[in-house]
């Protein structure tokens, strides 16, 4: 049986890591490589990195961090951020990324997920999903593009089931709502799209306590679950995380 | 030295530097001659069956290989897409209906993972992220256990037994040596897997895992290796495959 997985996001901007709350106010947690390396012995399954920058400046992603991560790592990684075409994405791959991560350019242009899966298998292409509740509807939410800049119009459940229709082999779905607030994920968020894809999920936005990160698995039916300043600045250990999802019957590699 | 082929398939960092790491000397290469005459082989996993084959008998690497581990038996390990290389056939991307003839160092035909278990449960394929790989103890001559149930598993396909009812080896239980790559290894540790095709149980069998069917995860046969899953994305116990096999090949 698959393990359930830990993964910790890194926020980059100029080779550093950064993490916004509310996607402002950021600060600053170190080098990446050297972070991912000190979470691989803390047993984290997988690392993401997103260049925050890329999209809102226009400014393709570097393939220098993938060149040195698959150098340097002995996990598999995820670049995202930025990318405008198949041909950015092919760089990151070329670079030895094992999986890539597009947001705003899919919603601007959903046959990019298609052209991406075709070119790099289903597996390494993850749709990236900014989701904010719709005031007054209990159960809809929109989707964000552009850093959660900018409102969409569309629906984050029927989006996400058009990103796996077009090719997707994962979702990382985050509530805006929680993002920053310490809250836990949002759940009923989570469910709804885990319900309504086969493709694995990834919960992201809102972790503070221990708890909350068996609650993205048990009560959102996500896949796998990511958290950011909780594990940069030492509040929590991966490997805490990991023993009590064990302890609530959650498959972990350990 | 140990030759990395390259089929100009994908970056081939992460093995180069998970081998150099245990202590080898490394050479990524595309050339047959250097391939055939090389102390260690890797076969990495990039791309699909077909398009891989196709590209190593238009460089003559496949050959080459054949001459390496068949004629000089070196040592050699085939990674996830490499593993699958090993077998006779396989039917990824295939033309037309035969499946394409792989390296054939081990007999069978390496097909796609079924979407349903034996009770109709559906999985995720591709099979992508960290499972389980618990060792057999086939390379202990007489074991029964495993072999037993595999025999069984195999008869039960000869009686028309849909393929996915078949149980593979269970794990020994009896201490046996097993397979020198999973030296130190805990049984049942988690490796990385990302594949939506698996190799044939045989003989070779070493390890294996389930997802939708239990499938081999590890295969020896002589001084040849195979892996499904990437020890070069698998932590702490990828890194200790990658060195045992590095031990094994410096000692010949």
């Amino acid at each position: 049986m698959l393990a359930k997985r830990v993964i910790p996001c890194m926020d980059v901007r100029d080779g550093r890591v950064v993490k916004g709350v509310n996607f402002v106010d950021l600060r600053d947690a170190g080098d990446p490589i050297e972070l991912a390396q000190r979470y691989d012995a803390e047993r984290a399954d997988e690392v993401i990195f997103l260049d925050i920058t890329a999209t809102s400046d226009e400014r393709a992603t570097t393939v220098d961090l993938a060149s040195r991560a698959s150098a340097q790592l002995r996990l598999p990684y995820t670049v995202g951020g930025g990318f405008r075409s198949v041909a950015d994405m092919r760089r990151m791959i070329a670079a030895g990324a094992d999986k890539v991560s597009v947001n705003s350019a899919a919603v601007a242009d959903p046959s990019l997920i298609t052209q991406a899966a075709r070119a790099f298998g289903a597996q390494a292409v993850i749709v990236a999903i900014d989701a904010k509740q719709v005031s007054g509807a209990g159960d809809k939410w929109e989707v964000y593009a552009a850093g959660g800049r900018k409102a969409t119009g569309m629906d984050a459940i029927a989006w996400a089931r058009e990103a796996q229709a077009r090719g997707a082999g994962e979702i990382l779905l985050t509530s805006m709502d929680r993002d920053g607030s310490r809250e836990g994920f949002d759940c009923a968020l989570t469910r709804a799209v885990a319900r309504a894809v086969d493709i694995p999920v990834i919960a992201s936005g809102g972790v503070g306590e221990l708890e909350h990160f068996a609650q993205g698995i048990l009560e959102g039916e996500a896949d796998a679950v990511l958290a950011a300043s909780v594990f940069h600045f030492g509040e929590l250990t991966i490997r805490q995380v990991k023993e009590d999802m064990a302890r609530h019957g959650i498959p972990v590699r350990l | 030295m140990i030759v990395i082929v390259d089929y100009r398939k994908g970056n081939l960092l992460s093995v180069a530097r998970g081998l150099e790491a245990a202590g080898a000397q490394v050479l990524v290469s595309q050339d047959a001659d250097v391939i055939a005459r090389a102390d260690a082989l890797v076969l990495p996993g990039v791309g699909a069956f077909a398009d891989a084959m196709a590209t190593m008998t238009e460089l003559g690497q496949d050959e080459a290989i054949r001459e390496a581990v068949g004629e000089r038996a070196v040592p050699f390990l085939g990674i996830c897409l490499g593993m699958h290389l090993m077998f006779a056939a396989g039917e990824e991307h295939a033309e037309g209906e035969e499946p394409t003839p792989g390296l054939s160092l081990i007999p069978g035909i390496v097909r796609r993972l079924p979407r349903t278990d034996a009770e109709g449960t559906l999985y995720k394929i591709p099979h992508v992220g960290w499972n389980r790989v618990t060792t057999t103890a086939n390379a202990e001559k007489g074991a029964t256990g495993p072999r037993e149930n595999a025999r069984q598993a195999r008869s039960a396909a000869k009686r028309g037994l849909p393929e996915r009812l078949s149980a593979l080896p269970r794990p020994a239980t009896e201490a046996s040596p097993g397979c020198l790559l999973f030296k130190d290894i805990p049984d049942g540790a988690y490796f990385y897997f990302t594949h939506s095709y698996a190799a044939p149980d045989s003989d070779a069998t070493v390890g294996f895992t389930t997802h939708s069917v239990t499938f081999p995860s590890a295969v020896q046969a002589g001084s040849a290796f195979g892996v499904q899953f990437h020890p070069e994305k698998s932590s702490d116990v990828g890194q200790m495959l990658l060195a045992n096999f590095v031990d094994y090949a410096r000692k010949g």
